[in-house]
């Protein structure tokens, strides 16, 4: 529990950064009226649907760091054995990566105001995502045929529990993906600056998301690959 | 507390809010049925909530009368009495309290104290709902499938919870593990509106230090609630895998009637983490808004300001923060290292800190206050009592040396229901018999009221106090009959039946509870719009019950906090949050 532990010291200690700026030393009895330059008087200049998407996002950090947990938690028993992994994670993994930085771009394009940088962007994520999820299921099938896919294997049973589920955040996100290129694709170049906000706004949450799982999916993967055995070896030498 | 009006804006501009950002109900179906307004979300959370409340009462009293009187009703066996444990404490932890608390009042509420005329995400907030509803009826689904409902315990503890000797293994296990994922998905997107409306959806002038503490108490119990609940959603796949499909996630090599099965090499002390991680964040789930509606109805009864309101704000966040790092002591039993017992037994006592100096300024306000003697303000005295009593046997639980003797005994049981259930639900009540007025236009019967309020409180006193020294004696819980047990006197047979006889009384003045709330619909004194003289905004509202868009054309502007009662030179013992300071004449 170690990781979740961390993540929750990590939150803990926005809430607090945050919390600090909010006036919390206030004496609200004593101060009657409105002033405009009281701190932490007016809402966040952010937009809404960014704030909820920040914190849906640490609900699904919370997810994957219990998850991570759990996982480092069964890895130190003394019956496991790790998994041959598939050479295809490599190229899902670059995939995952070309479709975050394209996102990327279609944000750029969108803040210039450039409709065809927008359009190319959000294509490229949309095609480069779903060969992610093709790239993962390529993956499953080859475990599958090596004989991984039984239940009775703690580390197949890890493996896919893990990358389906962070199959399923991509696959969600691809919905919304989906509505903001077919917005991209109605707005015509002539349209009024607050429609262009307005698919901006949803052009960066995309990007935001998919960032997101780039970020899980790379903490996901070194962790497969093995690499983090060191850092998980010291955690556990932390708690006993 | 005098008004002082230094660098203030005298004349302000009213916030107007154009019309089109709202969202307009069409017919009769999306306004009442599929509807995206708050209030009716938070009335359709409530009655469902208290609806499936009802069915866990029914087995609380089955529960008693199989305790009270072994063999009396011949359809309890050992397999349906674990049946109706499990249920009875799953629905009443989180399909009655969580979603009663949160989504009910955090519904009702934050929008109107706030100044907002709804959610920010009033879509996301009606599939919430929808979802919430789905989960009851998979809930409820469960007692008809075949083998019936689960009988592993509410905490559902593998390998015990998925073998084939515990009742509900066929379907009831799979059932419930839906249900409460559904639940989880729910509540997310409900608690992600509560949230982001308290972040951006306040009025102008609502800064967070003049948020009431009830607001305040669910906004920190979301968070803490969108942080935990993963925590059982993973333990709920996991879970759902080891049962379906045969992984091992939980399940270590075991023979079960005389067969070895097929899982080898899962931890089940894995789903103990997970699960107390959501499992005691979730205790303060219910019990942090119970604090602020308390903190609340005490001002507004006792016609005081709230004692010291910034360290009450402060120890909500204390007591969120420090609730997820305590979670194994709910594990003391589980063979861990006493190094990690004497940690966590060290984090649950500091809990008690934050804790206390809640209950000193809950006390601190009452002093030299104007009590009225209402039925919310009679309810909230009771919740300070009780808490305070559920809490002190936290502490002796807390420490390792008294929980591993008392550990699974009547003790444990005496205490959380103190603590996490008769309280809260006292606190449900005085919110209930508080804001009914606002809700619906009319005050709850005062006769009804009081006579619920007594029977329930002397009787919960009747119920869980000797309940303590049976658990002191050693009877364990959980078990279906004592028989003849050496330590066991027969003075607890003839306890237990006074137990039984007293829950089935305060069972059914709570079914009068239920007929004062239908009965006042329409025969209730009407109560007009603040018949309480409160000072938060949802009792300033243009019309009552509010109307759609709660606040008529222009938006209220806060001036204050919520605690002005009894200013001194003001005209009434209260000055509203949306009343202008009088201007300087100086």
């Amino acid at each position: 529990m170690v990781v979740t532990v961390i993540f929750m010291v990590v939150m803990a200690v926005l809430v607090g950064w945050w919390l600090s700026r909010q006036g919390l030393t206030a004496k609200p009895w004593l101060e009657v009226g409105v002033s405009d330059d009281a701190r932490g008087a007016e809402p966040s200049v952010h937009p809404t649907a960014k704030i909820g998407l920040g914190a849906f996002l640490v609900v699904a950090g919370s997810l994957f760091s219990l998850l991570v947990s759990a996982y480092s938690m069964r890895k130190g028993m003394a019956d496991w054995h790790s998994l041959p992994m598939p050479t295809v994670l490599w190229f899902s993994t670059g995939l995952l990566i070309l479709s975050s930085v394209s996102l990327q771009t279609a944000v750029i394009a969108a803040r210039r105001g450039e409709h065809d940088g927008i359009r190319s962007g959000l294509l490229a994520a949309g095609v480069s995502s779903l060969a992610f999820v093709g790239g993962q299921l390529l993956a499953w099938r080859d475990l599958a045929a090596s004989g991984y896919f039984t239940a009775a294997d703690p580390a197949a049973a890890f493996f896919y529990l893990l990358t389906a589920l962070h199959g399923l955040h991509v696959l969600g996100g691809l919905v919304a993906l989906c509505r903001t290129t077919i917005k991209a694709f109605v707005l015509s170049e002539a349209c009024t600056p607050q429609a262009l906000g307005e698919l901006t706004l949803s052009v960066k949450l995309c990007a935001i998301y998919w960032h997101f799982l780039l970020l899980v999916w790379l903490v996901l993967f070194s962790l497969l690959m093995r690499w983090t055995d060191d850092l998980v070896e010291i955690c556990r030498g932390l708690l006993t | 507390m005098t008004d002082e009006t230094s660098n203030v804006v005298q004349s302000l501009s009213v916030a107007e809010v154009a019309d089109v950002e709202l969202y307009h109900p069409k017919s009769w179906i999306t306004k009442y049925v599929f509807s995206q307004d708050a209030k009716i979300i938070a009335i359709q959370y409530s009655i469902t909530a208290l609806s499936i409340g009802l069915v866990a009462l029914v087995m609380s009293w089955l529960m008693r009368l199989q305790l009270g009187f072994p063999g009396l009703l011949s359809f309890i066996d050992a397999d349906r009495y674990y049946q109706i444990m499990t249920m009875h404490g799953m629905i009443m932890v989180i399909y009655l309290l969580t979603a009663l608390f949160l989504g009910g009042f955090g519904n009702y509420l934050i929008p109107l104290m706030l100044g907002a005329r709804d959610m920010v995400f009033p879509y996301v907030n009606m599939l919430s709902f929808w979802v919430y509803l789905l989960a009851v009826l998979v809930l409820v689904a469960s007692f008809f499938v075949p083998g019936g409902p689960t009988g592993a315990g509410w905490t559902l503890y593998p390998p015990q919870a998925i073998l084939a000797t515990t009742p509900g293994k066929e379907w009831g296990i799979i059932v419930m593990l839906v249900s409460l994922m559904l639940f989880i998905i729910g509540f997310t997107m409900g608690g992600l509106n509560y949230v982001v409306t308290v972040l951006q959806g306040r009025t102008r002038g609502m800064t967070l230090l003049r948020m009431p503490l009830t607001v305040w108490g669910i906004f920190t119990a979301t968070v803490l609630a969108l942080l935990a609940f993963p925590a059982l959603f993973v333990g709920c796949v996991m879970m759902l895998l080891d049962r379906v499909i045969g992984t091992s996630f939980f399940m270590p090599a075991i023979v079960s009637m005389g067969e070895q099965l097929p899982y080898k090499g899962g931890s089940p002390i894995l789903f103990q983490h997970l699960f107390w991680f959501f499992g005691h964040p979730e205790v303060y789930i219910v019990a942090l808004p119970a604090f602020g509606i308390i903190s609340d109805l005490i001002s507004t009864h006792a016609r005081k300001n709230i004692f010291g309101y910034r360290m009450m704000v402060w120890a909500l966040v204390a007591i969120g923060a420090l609730s997820f790092v305590v979670w194994a002591h709910h594990m003391y039993v589980s063979g861990m290292h006493p190094a990690f017992g004497f940690f966590f037994a060290t984090t649950t006592l500091i809990i008690a800190i934050p804790t206390a100096i809640k209950v000193y300024n809950w006390v601190l306000t009452l002093w030299r206050g104007d009590i009225h003697l209402t039925v919310p303000m009679l309810f909230a005295l009771a919740f300070i009592v009780t808490f305070v009593n559920g809490g002190l046997t936290g502490l002796f639980l807390g420490n390792v040396v008294v929980d591993v003797p008392l550990s699974d005994t009547m003790f444990v049981v005496a205490h959380f229901h103190m603590v996490m259930g008769i309280a809260p639900i006292f606190a449900i009540f005085g919110a209930i018999y508080h804001w009914y007025p606002k809700v619906t236009g009319r005050l709850l019967s005062d006769t009804l009221g009081k006579l619920h309020f007594w029977v329930t409180f002397l009787g919960a006193y009747a119920i869980f106090f000797p309940l303590h020294y049976i658990g002191l004696m050693g009877v364990p819980r959980r078990y279906y009959e004592m028989g003849e047990m050496a330590f066991v006197p027969p003075s607890t047979v003839t306890l237990n039946a006074f137990i039984t006889i007293v829950a089935l009384i305060v069972g059914a003045a709570q079914l009068m509870f239920v007929f004062n709330l239908v009965w006042s619909l329409r025969r209730g004194r009407p109560a007009g719009g603040n018949p309480w003289g409160a000072t938060t905004l949802e009792w300033q509202t243009p019309q009552t019950p509010p109307g759609h868009g709660n606040w008529g054309k222009t938006l209220p502007v806060v001036y204050r906090w919520a605690y002005d009662y009894s200013v001194p030179g003001a005209a009434q013992d209260f000055l509203p949050q949306n009343q202008p300071p009088v201007p300087r004449t100086a």
